[in-house]
């Protein structure tokens, strides 16, 4: 059996160390001086996470300070572009803090572009701000080496512990060494869990060798959702996963290409579109939701799922490929090396796909397509766990005592894995964790966390379950001559391909452009308790099997809550995202509300319920509301 | 695009090893060299490109959709903070060399160490503001924003 190694006396682990989990861990040294702050992290952050390869682009950045916006216009274009639906009281509360955390990566180093003319930081667009950010990843990493007492690289954290002695409250985490093999415990007060949204849960379009290039990165293993479900905490809007509209088959981001480049997409016959499916979209979702008139009029922006809908219809009529027009605004010099340090700054594999075909945009219009969906928080959609907001903002039905908790005592979330705050990219991300970590202090410190007791039942219990894949692979290895076709297990790999064709066919993945509806999504959760009961018999053969099944366990967790969110909900929300057939329309009636489950971590099976949407409106304007009424 | 290492610079020092976010660079056990273990979960993210000291890792497009006979090279400089690309079409055609900033501070100089910053007052616990809060957060430099100060109120219903 590995060896067992026990950290103790943690004040505050952080689960994953990405751009939330970097900023809980550098923020928490300031609130928690005598705190012992410790890192449980898969990768090595240095180089871990969605951010692994650079940014070029901060997305979330108010300007506040240069007179550009105020933290309400940010709700209220987050608010418009996911149909309504979103937590905007922590929304707010992001984008009021979020101008400080830009401000630091720069004194820290993080090259960000300025306008010379404004002193003002160079826009990308409206909330856009253009970086040099090869290295974000390694300076962010090193401001929370520089705060905590400890960095455990390459564990990958599997479960939350629980407490003993008092129910549904945290007591750390534990997990293994993908390099040693040895069993970790971490006994912690509180945990702040960070570890990101998930890639490959619907079947990808690229296929073999290539099945790598993904949008989101191959490694987010929707961790931050299998641990949180896991625990039994609440979650939210895990139906609204979302699609991207991408450079074909490299997914090369198309933000400056759009925003600074002013490139523009056509149909095959260089024709524009989009506006031709708006009519019948605007019956499907009402014109408060689509008025293109209004939109062209005010710069009100067009919800992202809305312009994917157009783009999959142009398609599907028969007028694809799309293309962004790049010819243009290439003959510019300059800009053509922007469009270039675009990709090398974030997605190299653009270029080496633009180079490995030839393709030169001065001369060539490439391709756009959609991509498979992916379920994140922080782009824009908003999955993630129901959290507490901050009590000078929150509603009661809101608000629970700390920011960022979710509805376990001592948990907390930072960036992908807080539900309801789309639009916070990596540095509202990088904030949400500076929150939580102060949040997470102050816990401590008002004695919340007092007489944690964890069992050695419950260590052990977790360890047998932990390593059970590795021990069932030497059990059964040798039943047959050689090969992975074996009648009592299945590896990792074939585990995950059953689960993404089965996510695509039935949770409306690419393959079916993007639809479901009530029948195959029963079919779809028939499906994943079956392939729960095989996962039980996933094999291993070696420690980075190991990770892969674990990680395939993450998202096995974090795939069924989709399932049964989308279940719940009887409309079809964001047309582009996917499609309920059988509810073809968006209906505010009954759906303007945030859905919220929990599973059952003893049954495993699921409750769900509507929560109230409140939204921040202007004093003038509730003041008009109830004249009305 | 997934990594290979050629046989003849690497020396198996284990730096991409150490980097690899995808955990897929091994070092194979009789040749004591690294290799790519599982080149369908590579984001082609390049870190372990970036890492290694002999310039033994490069990028070859995925098989299935992008041909052969291209190539992008990158040199990363901490000390000059630089990073420095060289993107050659398969045709030939596209030869460019781009050149970047990776920071413009010493590396690793200019983040503050905070358990050497001030304690924050109890007064400073009971507010909304963050570490170095409210610098930055307002023109005016006023304080943070509040539902107050913006003249907002959080109202359920339907509002688009
Ligand atoms: C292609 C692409 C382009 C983007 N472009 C931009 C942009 O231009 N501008 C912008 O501001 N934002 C951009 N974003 C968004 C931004 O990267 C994310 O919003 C942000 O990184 C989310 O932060 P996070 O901490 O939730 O997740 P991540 O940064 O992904 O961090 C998750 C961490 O958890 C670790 N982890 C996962 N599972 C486990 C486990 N089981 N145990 C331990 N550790 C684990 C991972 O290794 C990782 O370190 C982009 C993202 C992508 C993928
Ligand atoms: S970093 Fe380079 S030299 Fe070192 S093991 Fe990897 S490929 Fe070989
Ligand atoms: S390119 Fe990235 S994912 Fe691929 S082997 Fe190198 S470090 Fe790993």
């Amino acid at each position: 059996m590995p060896k067992t190694i026990v950290e103790d006396n943690i004040d505050i682990l952080v689960a994953g160390a990405g751009l939330g989990g970097t900023g809980a861990a550098f923020e928490a040294r300031y609130w928690g001086k005598n705190k012992k702050i410790v890192i449980a992290e898969k990768a090595n952050i240095d180089r871990s996470g969605a951010v692994a390869q650079g940014l070029y682009a901060i997305n979330c950045y108010m300007g506040t300070r240069f007179g550009e916006n105020n933290p309400e216009d940010h709700v209220r274009y987050a608010r418009i572009d996911l149909m309504g639906m979103v937590r905007e009281d922590l929304l707010f509360d992001m984008a009021r803090h979020v101008d400080s955390t830009v401000h630091q990566f720069e004194e820290w180093g993080l090259p960000i572009m300025r306008d010379p003319k404004s002193g003002s930081y160079l826009r990308e667009g409206r909330w856009q701000i253009m970086i040099h950010g090869e290295s974000y990843k390694p300076i962010v990493a090193e401001a929370a080496k520089k705060s905590a007492d400890k960095v455990f690289n390459r564990i990958c954290v599997t479960h939350l512990l629980m407490d003993d002695s008092k129910e549904n409250r945290v007591a750390g985490a534990v997990g293994f060494n993908v390099r040693t093999g040895d069993y970790h415990v971490f006994k912690s007060k509180a945990v702040i869990v960070g570890a990101g949204g998930a890639s490959n849960i619907f079947r990808p379009r690229s296929v073999g060798e290539g099945a790598g290039r993904v949008w989101y990165a191959p490694w987010s293993s929707g961790s931050a959702y299998g641990l949180m479900i896991g625990a039994g905490a609440k979650m939210t809007q895990m139906e609204n996963r979302i699609v991207l509209a991408r450079f074909k088959d490299g997914y090369g981001p198309v933000g400056a290409y759009f925003l600074h480049l002013k490139t523009y997409t056509q149909n095959c016959n260089g024709e524009e579109y989009e506006s031709k499916w708006f009519p019948d979209l605007q019956k499907m979702v009402g014109k408060e939701y689509l008025d293109p008139e209004l939109s062209h009029a005010t710069h009100r922006p067009i919800p992202t799922c809305l312009r994917n809908h157009a783009l999959i219809n142009e398609i599907n009529a028969g007028r694809g490929p799309i293309h962004m027009v790049t010819m243009e605004a290439f003959q510019d010099p300059h800009l053509e090396e922007i469009g270039w340090h675009n990709f090398l700054g974030m997605t190299v594999g653009q270029a080496v796909l633009w180079a490995a075909t030839d393709v030169n945009p001065k001369y060539e219009n490439p391709e756009l397509t959609t991509s498979e969906p992916y379920v994140m928080g922080s782009h824009a959609t908003g999955s993630g766990a129901w959290c507490s907001g901050p009590e000078d903002v929150s509603p009661d039905e809101y608000f629970w005592g700390y920011n960022r908790m979710t509805t376990v005592e001592g948990l907390f979330g930072a960036g992908d894995a807080v539900g309801g705050t789309p639009h916070a990219f990596s540095s509202g991300s990088f904030t949400e964790g500076r929150l939580a970590a102060k949040a997470a202090c102050k816990y401590i410190d008002d004695g919340k966390a007092e007489g944690i007791r964890v069992s050695p039942e419950q260590i052990e219990r977790r360890k047998e379950e932990i390593f059970k894949p590795m021990e069932h692979y030497k059990l059964y290895r040798n039943e047959i001559v050689a090969g992975s076709v074996n009648p009592n297990y299945i590896n990792p790999r074939q585990g995950l391909d059953r689960l993404q064709k089965l996510m695509d066919e039935y949770a409306g993945g690419a393959t079916v452009n993007y639809m479901t509806n009530d029948k195959l999504l029963h079919i779809g959760l028939k499906k994943l308790k079956l392939l729960e009961e095989d996962l039980e018999k996933v094999a291993a053969k070696d420690i980075h099997e190991l990770l892969r099944a674990w990680e395939l366990k993450h998202r096995h967790l974090a795939s069924e809550s989709v399932v049964q969110h989308t279940l719940f909900r009887k409309e079809t929300r964001w047309p582009g995202y996917y499609y309920r057939g059988d509810a073809m329309k968006l209906d505010d009636e009954n759906w303007h509300v945030l859905t919220v489950s929990r599973r059952d971590p003893e049954t495993g099976e699921y409750t769900m319920e509507k929560a109230p949407c409140y939204h921040l409106v202007g004093d003038e304007e509730a003041a008009a509301d109830a004249d009305v009424a | 695009m997934p990594t290979f290492v050629y046989m003849t610079r690497c020396d198996g020092c284990g730096h991409c090893v150490d980097i690899c976010p995808s955990d897929i660079m091994h070092i194979d056990p009789t040749l004591r060299r690294a290799y790519n273990i599982e080149p369908n979960m590579c984001w082609e993210c390049y870190s372990c490109v970036k890492a290694c000291p002999h310039n033994a890792i490069d990028v070859r497009g995925y098989a299935d959709f992008a041909p052969l006979g291209h190539s992008v090279r990158v040199i990363r400089d901490e000390e000059k903070g630089v990073i420095a690309w060289r993107i050659k079409s398969r045709n030939g055609e596209t030869d460019m060399n781009l050149l970047a900033p990776i920071t413009t501070k010493p590396w690793g100089t200019a983040i503050p160490k905070l358990s050497e910053a001030p304690e924050p007052g109890q007064e400073m616990r009971d507010s909304q503001l963050l570490f170095n809060e409210p610098k930055y957060v307002r023109m005016d430099d006023g304080d943070l924003h509040t539902l107050e100060s913006n003249g907002l109120q959080m109202k359920a219903g339907v509002y688009y």
